[in-house]
């Protein structure tokens, strides 16, 4: 039953998003496989957006519990995680269908995705693990991380091209794709959907290096969001 | 025998009171301008507790509602982290702050087996081993496939008990379990208790029933508003227990009482009751007792009696007026009567309390107060009995027996 809903949910945003942008927008005329190219963005948002949000009020929901045993609390987290995971496999078999009937070529190449799936759960989990432990000090932190995944979801190439945003700056797309998100979106599409897709380094003028940037914020952003959780769970038993 | 299985060093905890904490980001930007002249109030929950508590011990925590026993066993069980201080813990640890932990009411019994024997530590084999002698135990297998949400209150608990006595474990910190459940459920917790003392395991047994912390515990603790006020022997523990609240009213003014100590409508009041002395050793053969009542009406048949308790609070004897045939004078609104009794010196070393009523006919309460006085009574050797009563004994010869 979950796991229906899970597979459902992103369709149906697809099947709406694609209407409105594909469609009456006419997004799809200069991108080739549309569909694909926009299902693909929203699974892996949905992936993170699954991880981050279901995590926040994740520690304090299991409060009755920490209270009373002691165990390691990262285990909650992994726990929404790994659901997470689950569903993204699922999704990703309806996204192999929507590639079949689209008629987009596979080659080794695809499998390029799967260390950038492994960064985005890096990116994800730290950020869960920020969040969660943020929330059992400050309650209205749901509320807020509902703001930025929402701005989020407009600030990253998911609906729209970036050669959109570059036809407008040059430089803003630049900046944009610095951001983890974006980067691994685009990178997803280039070695998965088309190779036409415009990656990271084509704005840096080819650089290699400027990888780096946004894999090592993920990185940082684990590792500090970790140090934040391991440091405040300690406290939990007492203000959740 | 003597190695230490957990070692408290020093232990403070203070806990931020809930009004002084900013619990939203909102709050940060606009209680900037309060925060800053606000002193922060603390609570301090546990002050500089040290203690030891030897491997095979049963160990008793006791103190009365809020003065930390709880927050003690949670530092100990690694739920709360000490403000100061440190513990050291030896052996694998299992807390029962509360049976059945992580039971999800949505699951059913069966599902709860497994769920709970995971909080515990067991992997699915081991579950599935023992889950038949759990069910027995529980004698619920007719509603394993029942969702837990169903059960009874009383079904849960059996439930989540014979899942915890399966807990292997070296430290056992267990917390009021025996709250909860009827007389045969305690019972069985009772019997546990024999066998974890038994197997020289360690528990660490947090509880307001004296009778169950003198039996079992070997050793306990007791703490008042967060210090540690009394350790030792857990008899003596438990009786400074006892003595909390009691000593105070030595000297208690009849008036100011508290009402739920006080009943009657007060036709005839208790106006006065004194003892002799304040606590009794092994000299003193008798106790003096006078009571002193005032009528405020024109009561019938008027009788006047106590009933001694000892620390437990059982009442071990009781006497009355008209015990002894004594048909009191009729008192007229505004009177007062004097009476004196003599009681033998029966006492068991411990504190002792005395309830005081005045009653008419029928059975009708003019006036009780419990707890209306109390003594020591101080004795070199202890029996272990209720009372010491006065027994004669005639030691005859030496006889031979058989016809040659």
């Amino acid at each position: 039953m979950g796991y229906v809903w899970s597979l459902l949910r992103p369709l149906f945003l697809f099947a709406i998003l694609y209407v409105i942008f594909g469609v009456f927008l006419k997004a799809k005329a200069n991108i080739p496989h549309y569909p694909a190219y926009l299902l693909l963005g929203i699974l892996l948002w949905n992936f993170f957006v699954e991880i981050t949000s279901g995590s926040v009020a994740a520690i304090v929901g299991k409060g009755e519990l920490i209270r009373k045993i002691n165990f390691p609390k990262y285990v909650i987290i992994l726990a929404v995680s790994l659901s997470a995971i689950i569903n993204l496999l699922l999704n990703f078999i309806v996204f192999a269908i929507v590639m079949a009937v689209t008629h987009v070529s596979v080659s080794w190449h695809t499998l390029l995705v799967i260390p950038l799936i492994v960064e985005l759960f890096i990116l994800s989990l730290g950020m869960a693990f920020f969040l969660s432990a943020l929330f059992v000090r400050f309650r209205d932190v749901t509320y807020i991380w509902e703001v930025i995944v929402q701005a989020g979801f407009y600030a990253t190439p998911i609906l729209y091209p970036i050669s959109y945003v570059a036809s407008f700056s040059q430089d803003v797309a630049k900046y944009m794709l610095l951001n983890p998100l974006a980067q691994i979106i685009q990178d997803a599409r280039y070695v998965m959907v088309s190779p036409v897709t415009q990656t990271i380094s084509d704005f840096w003028g080819g650089d290699k290096w400027i990888w780096v940037i946004p894999v090592g914020l993920s990185i940082a952003i684990l590792v500090m969001g970790g140090a934040y959780f391991r440091n405040q769970s300690r406290f939990f038993a007492e203000d959740v | 025998m003597d190695e230490v299985a957990i070692r408290v060093e020093n232990i403070s905890k203070d806990f931020l009171l809930p009004h002084e904490k900013v619990n939203s980001v909102k709050g940060l930007f606009t209680g900037i301008t309060k925060v800053s002249n606000r002193k922060k109030e603390k609570q301090h929950a546990l002050k500089n507790i040290s203690f030891e508590i030897n491997r095979g011990e049963f160990f008793g925590i006791v103190g009365r509602n809020g003065s930390g026993k709880s927050t003690l066993l949670k530092i100990l069980a690694n739920i709360y982290q000490p403000t100061s201080g440190k513990v050291y813990t030896k052996g694998k640890l299992v807390p029962f702050i509360e049976l059945g932990v992580g039971f999800n009411p949505e699951l059913s019994g069966r599902e709860n087996v497994y769920l709970n024997g995971a909080m515990l530590g067991f992997s699915e084999k081991e579950v599935d081993a023992m889950y038949n002698s759990i069910v027995e135990f529980a004698e619920l297998k007719r509603f394993m496939d029942q969702k837990l949400k169903n059960y009874s209150s009383g079904m849960q608990v059996r439930l989540a008990f014979s899942m915890a006595i399966r807990a292997q474990a070296d430290i056992l910190l267990i917390d009021e379990v025996l709250a909860v459940g009827d007389a045969d459920f305690q019972r069985k917790c009772y019997d546990y208790f024999k066998k974890l003392k038994k197997d020289k395991k360690t528990v660490v047994f947090v509880s307001h029933d004296m009778a169950a912390v003198k039996e079992f515990c070997d050793k306990a603790i007791l703490i008042e508003n967060g210090t540690l006020i009394s350790s030792g022997d857990s008899r003596m523990v438990a009786d400074a227990y006892s003595n909390l609240f009691l000593e105070e009213s030595n000297e208690r003014d009849l008036n100011k009482l508290k009402s739920e100590k006080r009943i009657g409508d007060g036709t005839v009041v208790i106006k006065e009751v004194n003892l002799d002395k304040a606590s009794y050793s092994d000299k003193d053969t008798t106790l003096d007792l006078t009571i002193t009542v005032e009528s405020r009406d024109d009561p019938s048949q008027l009788m006047v009696g106590f009933a001694v308790r000892n620390s437990e609070g059982l009442i071990i004897h009781s006497s009355h007026t008209w015990d002894f045939g004594i048909v009191l004078p009729q008192l007229t609104s505004g009177e007062t009567l004097t009476t004196s009794w003599r009681l033998p010196n029966i006492y068991e070393d411990g504190l002792h309390t005395i309830d005081i009523y005045s009653q008419g006919s029928n059975h009708i309460v003019y006036d009780k107060i419990e707890d209306a006085i109390s003594f020591r009574s101080k004795r070199l050797h202890r029996s272990g009995a209720l009372v010491t009563v006065p027994v004669k004994v005639d030691i005859g010869k030496p006889k031979k027996t058989g016809s040659k």
